[in-house]
This record gives C-alpha cells, structure tokens and sequence, in this order.
C-alpha cells in the first residue's frame, strides 16, 4: 500500500469510528445525477450566492452603513467638499482607494444579476418540463420563496450605497407602504424612523441585508438541496429511462469535477464581467437627496416588470369619508404581484386538481406534450414581458424616437390582449408540434433525395427513424380527461356541480392532444 | 390501457461508445497535457492579478475599443482573478470529459411513501404520545397553553414599537409658514421677482437660520419649483390666480404619485415630467394631470413678495404634499 493509501485509510477510519457515515457516504459518493444543460441553470444560480456571500463579505470590511452626514474629502475630485451620508463616502471609498473595491463591488452586483436571471431561468425549466409535480410541490414553493426574497434582497443590496438612483428607489418604496390602507403611514414611520428619509433606514436594511436574508437563503438553500438529494434529480425521458430509474454519472468522482468546475467557470466569468463590464457607477449618480433626480431613473431588471406595472396604471384614487385609498398604487404594487406569486407558488396543486393526477412523476415532461401548461407559461412570461418593457419606457422612446404616450399605451392595452394570444398561439403550436413528431414516427424523416417513379411521379424517400427517436417522440402518456359525473347513480345532482363544471372543463382544455403514433399505426402503414 | 399495449417499444439504453482517449493512450495523454495546460493558465492568471495588485498604480487609465478609457488597475486585477479562476473550471471539467469514466450507471429509484405498518406505527405512536400528555382531557391546560401561546406572539410586535415615533399630522404639515422667503436650492440666497426670468424654472427651499442644519426629511416635503411664465398664459381660477406673483407659481416638487422628484420641465409645451413614472403635470393649470399614474395635481403654494421685494409664502400649503395615505382627507 502506498503512503497516500494509507493515509486516506487513516483518516476514513478515524471519522467513521466517530460518526459511522461510512455506510452513508458509501451510499451517496456514488450516487447518480442524470446529465442535461438545462440541469446546470440551479447550479448557476447556486453558485452566484456563494459568489454574492463572498464578494459582500469584502464589501462589508469598508462599508459604513450610516446616514451620518459628512464632507467628502476623499479620491473622487467631482464630489469634493459635497454633504452626503457616510454610506455613500464609504462606497466612494471602496469603488476609488481600495485596491480591488470597484471590481469586488461590480462582481457583487454582476453575480446578483446572475443570480436572479438563473432562478428565474430555472423556473422556467421547471415549470415548462413539469418537475414540479408529486413528489417536488415543496421545492416548488421553496423555490418561489428564494426568488421573492431574491427580489428584495437585491432591492436592498442596491439602495445601500444612498446614491441618488437608489434614494430614489427606497422613495418608492415608502410610497407603497405608505400607501396601505388603515396602517400605511404608521407602518411608514416605523420602517424609516420617522419621516422620510430620516437617518434610521440604511442601517437597518443593512442588518436585513447582510444578515437576516442571507440567513434565511442559506437555509431554504440547504433544504431545496437536501430534497433534490433525498428525492434523486429528475431526468428527460429517453431509451431506458423510466420512472422508477435514475441514468446518469456517478457524484464521484464525474459529477464532483464537472460541478466543482462549474463553479469556478461561473466564479471567472462573473469576475470578467466585474473587470470589463461597468456597473451602477454610483459615483455618476451623486448623493440622495429627496429634492433632485436623474432623468432615466431604472431599478434592476427584476424589478423593472414592478415600475413597468406601476407606470402603465391608470391614475386612480377613491376619497371617501376623510381617507385615501390610492388604486394606482396598490392594484400594480401590490395585488396584481400578489396574485401572480400566490399562483405561481399553487400552480403544483392547481394542476394536479384538473388533472386528477396524484402519482409520482420523475420523468420529464417535453413541453410540447402538456399544451395547456405551456401555454399558460408563455402567456405569463408575456405578461411579464410588457410589464419589463413599459419599465423601460422613458429609455425605449428616446432610444427609438417615440413618445412615452405611444409606449404607454401600447403596454395599457398589450397587456390585457397579448397574453391570451400568445396562449392560444403557444398552444397551437404545441399542438403542431405533436402533429410533426407524429408523421415522423409514422412516415420517417424526409431525406432529400427524389426519385422518379417509372410512371414519372417524383417522390422523395423517407427513411424510418432510430427505435430510439421513435420511442422518444411516443414515450410519453396521453390521459383523457376526468370524468367527473354530474348526476349521482339515481340521476340526483351531486353538489359542487359547478366546481366539477369547472374542473372539467380545464381538464378537457388540458387533455387535448394530438394521438400519438402506436405500433399498430405503424403496422398498418407497413401494409399499406 | 390500449394505448400501452400498442406503445412502440422502448429499444433500452443505447451501447457505450468508448472516446478516443479510453483506448488510444496517446490520446489520453494528449487530453492529459491539455487538462494541465488549462491549470497552468489559471496560475498565469494568478500571477497577473498580484502583479497588477502591486505594481500596476490605481490611477493610469489605458484606452481600449469597446471599454474606452479604462482604469489599468481594476481591469488587470479582474482579468488575473477571471483567468484564475475559469481555468481551473475548463481544466477540471476536461479532465471529467475526457480521462474520468463516461459510462452512463443506472440506479433505481423508490418510492417515498413508507410501508403501511411504518405508517400505522408512526400514527400509533403519535396518538400514544399525545395520550400521554394528556391533552385531550386536560382542557383548562390545552386552553390556558393556546392563550399564552397566542399571546406570546404580541411581544416582539410590542418590542418593535419603538422603531419610530407615530406619524401624527407630520405628513400633512411642510416647513412653509406665512411669510417664509423662498431661498434658492443649493445657495440658500433669498429670490427676487426679477432674478426670474419668463420661461425660468428654479429650485427652492424655505429659509432657516444661517448655520441651521437642513434636514434630508425636510427637504423630502419643502423642496419647491418656481416656474415663470407670461401672465397671460395661465389658465387659473382667479383664487389660483391670485396665489402667483407677477407670472410667478409656485409647487410642490415632490410628486404627488409616489414622491419623487418632478424635476423635468418642458418649456415650450409647459408640462412638468416626473423621471420615476413619467406622470405629467400642465403649469398653466394649476399643475393639472395631463398623463400618467398620478391621480393628483402637485400641491401648488400661494406666494408673494414682502417689504424688501423677496419672494415669500402667502400661507402654508393648504394640502398635504407627497404622496397619498389612509389619512389624507382629499
């Protein structure tokens, strides 16, 4: 035995005399994780907090969250001699004297960046593929969970330095608190210390910031990983693979390379974004006070769908009985985001009560083959989207030469009429799709090649594709529709009729589906 | 169920297609070499960036296309820190594609549920444990717990009542007195009629004593724009009318949708534009919304000149300026 062998010997002993995790490890350290791109978009988003851990640690060694009043006197000759809050002389201080504080701080925003961009991305992909079904509903949720804290922890990272864009942001936000009926101002007074701005707020969303959210990520974090262990990751469906298997490679020593490299391949590409890319000079931008602003004022972009929604509402405002209700505040600020968010967290159960489906579900799902599903993505992320854009207004119409009228009330009106066409045409399309996996099981791939046939009709060949592309393409389940009766057996309605009207209804919507090509079919071409 | 029977069949896993370097070692040293490279440029990287740590000085900027002029130091230390760290990732995940084995393993999955009896055992268990405590028959405890229970929760609400004093009428209340002179922002230098010209928009705070600290929350509800305009382009009620001075009106320049500054103005159309979301006010009525979310027009404030021909406030705002809330009564 070598010395390495036995040192590595040594030291397994010695911890599993201690702990017994032999037996564990020997279980996990082989366990397999099936391999796909779309799987590595969590990790992104994974890897970018540790990045965000690590870079505002070195923030936090310079930064003086305080709206103690000073005179800047430091590196920066523009702002020379200018009143502002110890925070913002602080982030000075970081971006202009230490050596390697303006790259930490724009890898800091950069990965945040990243970081919401992956969540959301990763949402995407598992929603659109299904993953979310029995038995993922809590890392579902979970998952809503870290993007909703992701948005306002990115808020607040950003409306620390108390630059004047940021000053700006928190102005809003006290807006919206303020705006809540009954206990809106008092709830004001109390976040802000008193009026606004006051000199209480930095420093504590700075202990939200730093502390209380990072806290709470790493332990949602900690349990959505946990789950993704305990429960096996999910897989694409392909030849061999089931619902009862997992095909992939093993953690090590494969997966340990491969996911220990990413990190790092995601750590340096952050890193070269912090070098080259610039971002919120909030040296350009000037010290907060309630009396100025930039023209162009943006949050980040996830936020920007937020401010889209609140630009584009109309301007509402019930007074009555001596109180203020400020619908154009409270309707695209808080209610429509509410209702979004709340239905995204129960979208897992919603489904499964049309479908009727309660069994496991480890295989994914190829959009295509759940029209409803996907369309209703699609027509969600089209919402979004005009949200984004109308947030962009002001930058879009002097970028192209229109007016903020125009933008403004293409998104009042887009946002109402182009999500249900992107659902219907979504669904459509997913429906055509089927339709061409079909004909190409059935009647093979077209090659190009045309023959002419003795009586002088040109055909072109088909050749029969792989048994593993066809199984692909007819792998999947087709389940009709519940049938839920309306009458009992003595023709007596049930009660809830309506609910079961309605439930359904969306499982007929959801149950539509082009058939797909079975052996028999196939056998019948073949005599044909 | 006729659909499984006819479904075409699952051909199972296809064979393992061994790569060049499994059974060639000259390929294998060849990836083996490549893998070492990328390491070695991650070291480069390294040595770049305390390199540029030490030597490169934090105030030479170099020009480069697409960056423009670009701060030397901060580029090549996050340069070095990029390479450094993205090598190690391209070296690592070559050696994985390459040398490590790349023959797909299956495992088998199982169920969640656990088996009927563990259940029945858990639930037994459960019952036998609440039994114990007693619970179920001992109401006045299961009372008495609930009711300390709940209020237990109010604590930390009453701990945190001290995060800031109550609001009182302070939202509805500016510094602007009868009388108070209109200085401007920044100078803190009184304004004459005359110092205004026709199209002119200024930014004005009310005056305090010389040396008086000037609060952020302050500001936040007297900063106002003075705009002047020909007297004859108004289009005021004549109470309006009568709060402006020689062309001269005055508003509130915290916006009364969710309070940012209203600071652009469009001379030729008149209209005064809030940055944040664009709401759009019309001066020569009286600050009417012409667009966008806001609901109402800025609060406008009735000036004058005193005995030495500065511009001062006839009276104090007569609505709440800013944003609305539960309390403000129109």
């Amino acid at each position: 035995m070598k010395a390495r062998e036995r040192i590595a010997g040594n030291v397994a002993n010695y911890v599993d005399e201690r702990t017994g995790a032999a037996k564990w490890m020997k279980k996990n350290l082989t366990k397999v994780f099936p391999d796909h791109w779309s799987f590595l978009l969590g990790e992104i988003a994974l890897y970018s907090f540790v990045i965000l851990l690590l870079s505002g640690t070195f923030l936090t060694f310079w930064f003086d969250p305080s709206q103690r009043e000073v005179i800047y006197d430091g590196g920066y000759q523009p702002l020379s001699g200018l009143k502002m809050s110890a925070a913002y002389a602080s982030t000075l201080h970081i971006s202009f004297e230490v050596r390697g504080g303006l790259l930490m701080r724009q890898v800091h925003h950069w990965a945040a960046l990243i970081f919401m961009a992956a969540i959301v991305v990763h949402l995407m992909r598992v929603y659109f593929t299904g993953a979310f079904r029995k038995p993922r509903e809590f890392n579902w949720i979970i998952g809503i969970g870290l993007l909703t804290l992701g948005i306002v922890e990115g808020f607040l990272g950003y409306s620390l330095p108390d630059d004047l864009l940021s000053g700006t942001g928190i102005r809003i936000a006290e807006a919206i608190i303020q705006a809540l009926p009954l206990v809106g101002s008092y709830l004001a007074f109390f976040a802000f210390g008193g009026a606004f701005p006051g000199e209480a707020f930095i420093p504590r969303i700075y202990t939200v910031h730093v502390l209380l959210l990072p806290g709470t990520f790493l332990a949602l974090i900690t349990v959505h990983l946990m789950l993704v262990w305990y429960q096996k990751h999910t897989q694409y469906p392909g030849p061999g693979r089931t619902e009862k298997n997992v095909v992939g490679y093993p953690l090590l020593p494969v997966y340990m390379a491969k996911a220990g490299g990413f990190f790092f391949i995601v750590f340096g590409v952050t890193a070269f974004l912090g070098a080259v890319a610039s971002i919120n000079p909030i040296w350009l931008y000037g010290p907060y006070t309630p009396g100025q602003i930039s023209a162009g004022s943006q949050p980040d972009w996830y936020m920007g769908w937020l401010d889209g929604l609140v630009r584009m509402s109309p301007p509402l405002e019930t007074h009555a009985f001596g109180h203020t209700i400020s619908w154009n505040i409270l309707i695209p600020g808080l209610i429509v985001p509410g209702i979004l968010f709340t239905g995204m967290a129960l979208y897992p159960f919603i489904e499964s009560w049309i479908t009727g489906d309660k069994r496991e579900h480890h295989l994914l799902d190829r959009p295509r083959n759940a029209p409803n599903r996907t369309a209703l993505g699609v027509m969600s992320l089209t919402f979004m989207l005009v949200a984004l854009i109308n947030g962009g207004n002001d930058i879009i119409a002097t970028t192209f030469h229109l007016t903020i009228n125009q933008i403004m009330w293409f998104s009042r009106i887009a946002i109402f009429v182009l999500p249900p066409i992107a659902f219907v045409i979504t669904k459509r399309l997913c429906l055509s799709l089927q339709r061409a996996d079909r004909d190409l099981v059935l009647h093979g791939r077209e090659t190009g090649r045309l023959v002419m046939m003795p009586h002088g009709e040109f055909v072109e060949v088909h050749e029969p594709i792989s048994a593993e592309k066809a199984w692909l393409l007819t792998q999947h389940e087709q389940n009709p529709p519940l049938a839920l009766e309306q009458n009992d057996a003595r023709g007596v309605r049930r009660p809830g009729t309506l609910k079961n009207k309605l439930r359904a209804r969306l499982s007929r919507a959801h149950a539509v589906a082009v058939p797909k090509a079975t052996a028999a079919d196939l056998k019948e071409i073949e005599h044909h | 169920m006729s659909n499984e029977i006819e479904a075409i069949r699952d051909p199972g896993l296809p064979a393992h297609v061994h790569r060049r370097a499994d059974t060639d070692p000259k390929a294998a040293k060849k990836a083996e070499r490549q893998v070492a490279i990328l390491f070695l440029l991650s070291t480069l990287g390294t040595v770049t960036l305390i390199g540029s740590y030490f030597f490169i000085p934090q105030d030479v900027f170099i020009f480069f296309p697409v960056l423009g002029n670009t701060n030397a130091h901060q580029l090549f230390l996050g340069l070095g820190m990029a390479a450094s760290l993205f090598f190690i990732g391209m070296g690592a995940i070559h050696w994985a594609k390459t040398l490590m084995p790349d023959e797909e393993v299956v495992i088998q999955r199982h169920e969640f549920r656990s088996p009927d009896e563990d259940r029945e055992d858990f639930i037994a268990t459960a019952k036998a444990g609440a039994a114990a405590a007693g619970l179920g028959r001992r109401s006045l405890i299961k009372r008495s717990l609930g009711l300390s229970l709940g209020l237990v929760g109010l604590s930390p609400l009453i701990l945190l009542r001290d995060l800031g004093p109550l609001p009182g009428d302070e939202l509805s209340k500016t510094s602007w007195k009868t009388g108070t002179r209109l200085v401007t922002d920044p100078g803190d230098r009184p304004i004459r009629a005359e110092d205004l010209e026709v199209g002119a928009v200024a930014q004005t705070l009310p005056e305090i004593p010389a040396g008086a600290h000037r609060a952020l929350s302050d500001i936040g509800k007297d900063a106002v724009l003075l705009i002047r305009l020909r007297p004859e382009e108004f289009n005021l009620d004549a109470e309006r009318l009568s709060w402006t001075h020689e062309g001269i009106i005055a508003f509130s320049k915290i916006c009364s949708h969710m309070g940012c500054a209203v600071a652009l103005y469009e001379q030729q159309t008149k209209h005064l534009l809030c940055p944040c979301h664009q709401s759009t006010f019309d001066v020569t009525r009286a600050a009417k919304v012409i667009f966008g979310p806001a609901a109402r027009p800025l609060p406008q404030l009735a000036i004058t000149v005193d005995s030495e021909g500065y511009l001062v406030a006839k009276q104090p705002f007569t609505e709440p300026v800013g944003p609305s809330f539960w309390e403000r009564s129109s």
